[in-house]
């Protein structure tokens, strides 16, 4: 459908036609775009322009005098950098952690939820609140009233659980020092499940449900219905979600901010920018540091970005 | 599409390859998927009624060891958030403000950006479309310290509408995408019909394409709503006490007002309400929005 509405519109566009009505033509269908790119550039080129400039000079506000050019020192300073590095690696083990935990959790909850039962409206009310506490209420609370030592939730479980069979001596881990990554990526693991599974749960429903009966008569079972139907018709879902999932996670700093300060090893990237930029107030280190993250982020968007586009030509040659 | 026709379909063979009847195993297993789904549906939303019941606990009953469910109930957390120390009242409007704001906004800039990108599409719409969602994996920390010295050297520093700005740039793509989606929407009969009709361009947009879309810019909305509403990172650089929002008190007040788990629950739960309300009121729209618009 939208392929026909394009390939009309495109092709009257390119019909040979006096010049200045195609020109004028062609500014109309410009004009209602403009606003919103120029908008875009302004707001988010431009700014990135003056990173990549700061990135080059020597520029520390506690010592205002010695601002000048620095060359590639500042990059040199990154690359040699041991948080730097970690960093990295703390953002990788984050992202993907986060995303294909709950991408698997969703897909399993999607399938629960795919079938009729009794309150499946509830559970999936249920399921949709996590989603929808703002992420800082939600770090706080994970942080506190969740795994706090002495009077979270997870501890004082134990405690009521092993009351249960008579024992006063439960285990009272500190969640948040014990494992400081694995606490933050649980809580988002939390925040993010619901949305993968939104995602598949809208796949599921849109599988063609005549051909899966057919596969049943014939004798398909559960599992090879699922694998070698469901799972195929859900790929597009599950790219998508993990595409959307990264794009937010890669950048996550409410969670790293208030769970653990970047503290334990887990200064992901965008709080070690934050650091230097708002603690050490070396602006030209934390540009370096903005600029390689946005060059690591172009080679990873770029391979997202062909399973977006194979989603969208998907869709225009529906 | 609607969600009834996934429902277990009438079983054909009564009876499967072992000699078991199959309606009867099958409904066994029904019962305990069923009794599954409500365990993780019960899990994943403990935490947020421990937040709400928390909330209505005295501060005595909500830091104990085993946990005091059955305590009595008061108000006493929301009395203390609302009016002992700072009050939430200036950052909740500064939130709402450059929430409603913006999102409006992003409409206006949105819109027709997706008109042209979809109904009258420019040669090479893709192009433009790609660019819009490279903006948004440019990680913001990328433009944050220009944003700031700009915002610092124009005496913008804790101005609510720097924020504006911003947010409604970082709304933009995915408002874009999903305009673009849900306008593909529009049958192209719908247009060439009133065309022929000899219709106008504001009475297409009136009483065609309107009425296909609105729901669709109701999800845009929605959703470039709760991203301002949510966002810290920028609010906490460039804002200090005049524009303070929502998430930045929050922070602040877990350390000016020491931990009182009651109280914090509470003010959690405050800043979290209109999100709750507005994601639970539009649930399908969340889902069509949240995937930019390409699952339907």
């Amino acid at each position: 459908m939208t392929s026909v509405a394009e390939k009309s519109e495109v092709g009257a566009a390119e019909t040979p036609r006096p010049g200045a009505a195609r020109r004028a033509s062609a500014w109309a269908r410009r004009a209602p775009l403009l606003p919103a790119l120029i908008f875009m550039i302004v707001v988010t080129q431009l700014p990135f322009l003056a990173t990549l400039v700061i990135s080059f000079m020597d520029w520390n506000a506690y010592y205002p005098d010695e601002v000048g050019f620095a060359g590639f020192d500042n990059f040199a300073r990154v690359f040699t950098d041991v948080n730097m590095r970690d960093a990295v690696w703390t953002t990788i083990l984050l992202t993907a952690g986060v995303v294909l935990i709950s991408l698997v959790l969703g897909l399993g909850i999607a399938l629960l939820l795919d079938r009729k039962f009794k309150g499946r409206g509830a559970v999936r009310t249920m399921m949709i609140a996590p989603f929808l506490v703002v992420p800082v209420a939600a770090a706080l609370i994970w942080k506190h009233a969740l795994y706090n030592p002495e009077y979270g939730l997870f501890n004082g479980a134990l405690t009521w659980i092993w009351g249960l069979f008579g024992s006063d001596n439960p285990p009272q881990p500190d969640w948040i020092s014990n494992m400081p990554l694995w606490a933050v990526i649980f809580a988002l693991v939390w925040q993010w499940t619901p949305f993968m599974m939104l995602i598949l749960l809208a796949g599921l429903q849109g599988r063609p449900l005549d051909v899966i009966e057919a596969a049943r008569i014939d004798g398909a079972n559960n599992w090879q219905i699922f694998r070698s139907m469901t799972l195929p018709h859900l790929r597009q879902y599950l790219e998508l979600g993990a595409l959307l999932g990264s794009i937010y996670i890669v950048q996550n700093f409410d969670a790293v901010f208030t769970i653990t300060s970047g503290g334990l090893g887990t200064a992901n990237l965008p709080y070690t920018i934050y650091q230097i930029f708002y603690q050490a107030h070396d602006y030209g280190r934390a540009s370096a540091a903005a600029v390689v993250v946005v060059i690591g982020t172009i080679i990873i968007a770029t391979f997202a970005l062909r399973t977006v586009s194979s989603l969208v030509k998907q869709e225009a040659g529906r | 599409m609607s969600a009834s026709v996934t429902d277990t379909a009438p079983v054909p063979a009564t009876r499967d390859e072992r000699g078991r009847p199959i309606r009867k195993r099958r409904e066994g297993a029904n019962i305990w998927l069923s009794l599954l789904a409500w365990i993780v549906g019960i899990l994943f939303v403990l935490p947020v009624v421990w937040m709400v019941l928390t909330s209505f606990h005295s501060e005595a009953n909500a830091a104990t060891n085993p946990p005091a469910v059955f305590a009595p109930l008061t108000l006493e957390g929301y009395r203390e958030f609302f009016s002992g120390g700072a009050s939430p009242w200036p950052p909740l409007l500064n939130s709402l403000t450059a929430s409603v704001v913006s999102t409006i906004l992003v409409l206006l800039l949105a819109i027709p950006a997706a008109y042209a990108l979809s109904i009258k599409p420019v040669k090479k719409w893709s192009d433009v479309l790609f660019f819009f969602l490279s903006t948004k994996m440019l990680p913001v920390v990328a433009g944050l310290l220009p944003l700031y010295l700009f915002a610092q050297n124009t005496g913008l520093l804790d101005n609510i509408w720097l924020l504006i700005l911003f947010y409604t740039a970082m709304n933009l793509p995915i408002a874009v995408w999903m305009m673009r989606s849900f306008l593909s929407e529009v049958p192209v009969e719908m247009l060439e019909a009133a065309a022929v009709d000899g219709a106008g361009l504001t009475k297409t947009l009136r009483s065609v394409i309107a009425p296909v879309v609105m729901p669709g810019i109701a999800a845009t909305a929605l959703i470039c709503f709760i991203f301002s509403w949510n966002e810290l990172l920028f609010a906490r650089v460039l804002t200090a006490t005049v524009a303070e929002t929502a998430p930045v008190f929050l922070t602040s007040f877990v350390t000016s007002q020491g931990l009182f788990l009651a109280q914090l629950c509470a003010a959690a739960f405050v800043v979290s309400l209109p999100v709750l309300v507005a994601g639970f009121a539009a649930q399908d729209k969340l889902v069509q929005g949240l995937s930019l618009g390409s699952v339907k």
